[in-house]
């Protein structure tokens, strides 16, 4: 029988904590700078040097699944790790199949990383890899869900924090997704076919898109809001019971809104119409989780004023706030008619990637950081400041620059002249894109120099909390 | 029960559990729980980490 006394520490696993807090910080610079050279691409398209593994159409989707799958989802994985540990006051269910999901992710990533610029690709959006990479994909996953849902198990607390309901749906409805919409028949070890076809096809890859959106992008996120915003505030999250009915009415909404993808296609009429309404109403549960975040403030808003970390994880809500304003509106059939094929869709993801995810998992690391690695906190504050104010910038500089060519590029397109003909061809619209193009790769340079910024931060501190364990000195971190 | 019919009892069934929850979630019988839960965050225990234990530091 082990003699555990109720004063004795609990041992957590935070060295799988570290590995993936660590690869956030990494694959963030790399999946921004890539975003970065696109954006250049566009602005100057010489400089994919004629060589066909750098060009725009495979290295775009290497951007979006290198800041997807590597950097959010190694955060994702970071978080919940520590938060599910923390808040059941138990150690991980299993290290050793916590160490496979970090290898095993870090050789999904890999695995993408080689296979896009070699052109490979199934090309659903968000899900272009390959089916070996999938399998590989499916399994790391249903490991990720044993040693969640493990530690939620044998949790020593009775009640379960909020935050871990976020995250054990996020978990759960990715595994959906991925299998379900990955179904497909190789022909080779390298090429495959959907088992779906023409309108269906359609319908489930925009469900897992918009899914994948609402729960790794947003749900999972939310469990990280759930558990810093409190924590770095100090103070309890403003409405408990608000939380609970968050969650409910999210995980219930959010999976009818994929339509809003397929307005005008060959998708029928109704489904469209469903997917509008769906949508629209999805701005209610939205909001309330919001609101619910940022009032978690109240009574100490004066903390923003001098806590920049505190400042990331506020206003990305703020971010969060706009583009789920932002998409109800656009979900709409008549707007979505000027936005759809537009910059203004990428105006909204950004503001979404950047503002939102990126900036609430850069507040946590850096909360993270410190408490992983033996130090009180983070080597300098006024850097933090810093990256602050680049990362805002550059968002801002961002989402402008795309919806001004957004609804530009809309009005241009559906330009008429009173004999019926188009007044503008397509080229002179791209022609009329440039400045703003520019403007996004400008903001693009402010937010990759932020995160370098963060990388140095973060490395001084993880080389002085070496430094004082070595020494023999354990720092007592909350 | 046709298709359609048995559609829209569904989503009706769905509601109903919403309902269900808000109520319950605003009633005051689980003030008590909820406000813990919202503070247990804050329960500080000291804890020691499985790796910084002297033999899995041997690579430093
Ligand atoms: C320095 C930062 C970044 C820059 C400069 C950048 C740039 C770009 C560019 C040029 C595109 C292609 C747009 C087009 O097709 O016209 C793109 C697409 C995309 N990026 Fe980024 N990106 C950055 C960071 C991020 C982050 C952090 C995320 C998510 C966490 C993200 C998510 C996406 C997504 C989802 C798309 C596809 C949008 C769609 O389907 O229309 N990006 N990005
Ligand atoms: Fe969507």
């Amino acid at each position: 029988m082990s003699q555990t006394i109720p004063q004795q520490p609990i041992e957590y696993n935070m060295k799988v904590v570290r590995q993936f807090t660590v690869m956030t910080i990494i694959w963030g610079i790399v999946g921004m700078a890539l975003g970065v050279l696109i954006a250049a691409q566009l602005v100057w398209p010489e400089l994919n040097f004629n060589t066909p593994w750098l060009t725009y159409s495979r290295l775009r989707p290497l951007h979006t699944n290198a800041v997807i799958f590597a950097f959010g989802t190694s955060a994702l994985f970071a978080t919940s790790y520590y938060v599910v540990q923390k808040t059941c006051k138990v150690s991980l269910f299993s290290d050793k199949l916590a160490a496979f999901t970090f290898w095993g992710w870090q050789a999904v990533i890999l695995a993408a990383v080689i296979t896009l610029p070699l052109g490979l690709t199934s090309s659903k959006e968000y899900a272009e890899l390959e089916w070996p990479i999938d399998i590989l994909i499916a399994v790391v996953w249903i490991a990720y869900l044993i040693v969640f849902f493990g530690t939620l198990a044998i949790r020593k607390t009775s009640h379960i924090y909020v935050a871990n309901w976020f995250y054990g749906g996020f978990i759960v409805v990715i595994a959906m997704l991925h299998i379900v919409n990955s179904m497909a028949i190789p022909v080779s070890f390298t090429k495959s076919y959907s088992i779906y076809s023409g309108a269906a096809d359609a319908m489930i890859q925009w469900w897992y898109g918009h899914n994948a959106v609402g729960f790794l992008l947003t749900a999972g996120f939310l469990g990280m809001m759930y558990y810093f915003v409190p924590k770095q505030a100090e103070r309890p999250v403003y409405s408990y019971r608000l939380s609970v009915v968050h969650f409910w009415a999210l995980i219930t909404l959010y999976i009818w809104a994929g339509p809003h993808h397929l307005h005008y296609t060959a998708l029928p009429d109704w489904t469209q119409s469903v997917g509008m309404v769906m949508s629209v109403i999805l701005f209610v549960p939205s909001w309330g989780g919001m609101i619910n975040g940022i009032m978690t403030l109240s009574g100490a808003w004066h903390k923003l004023r001098t806590d920049p970390i505190l400042r990331f994880l506020i206003v990305s809500l703020s971010f969060y706030g706009m583009s789920t304003f932002e998409g109800p509106m656009m979900a709409i059939k008549s707007v979505n008619a000027l936005s759809h094929y537009t910059d203004w869709t990428v105006g909204h993801v950004h503001s979404g990637a950047l503002g939102w995810v990126a900036m609430i998992t850069i507040g946590s690391m850096y909360y993270l950081v410190p408490r992983l690695f033996n130090q009180k906190e983070i080597h300098s504050t006024k850097l933090v400041n810093v990256h602050f104010w680049l990362h805002t910038i550059g968002v801002v500089f961002y989402i402008v620059s795309m919806w001004i060519s957004g609804v530009m590029q809309g009005l241009m397109w559906r330009a008429t002249n009173s004999d019926g003909t188009l007044t503008y061809s397509f080229v002179e619209s791209v022609e009329a894109s440039y400045p703003f193009w520019t403007g996004r790769f400008i903001g693009g340079v402010f937010i990759v120099i932020g995160m370098l910024l963060m990388a140095y931060n973060c490395y001084q501190t993880i080389r002085a909390g070496r430094r004082e364990t070595a020494a023999g000195n354990v720092v007592q971190t909350a | 029960m046709d298709y359609g019919t048995w559609r829209g009892v569904f989503s009706l069934i769905i509601l109903a559990i919403f309902i269900a929850i808000v109520v319950w979630a605003f009633s005051r019988r689980t003030k008590k729980q909820f406000d813990e839960a919202a503070n247990s965050i804050f329960e500080d225990e000291s804890s020691i980490d499985k790796s910084d234990k002297p033999e899995s530091k041997k690579d430093e």
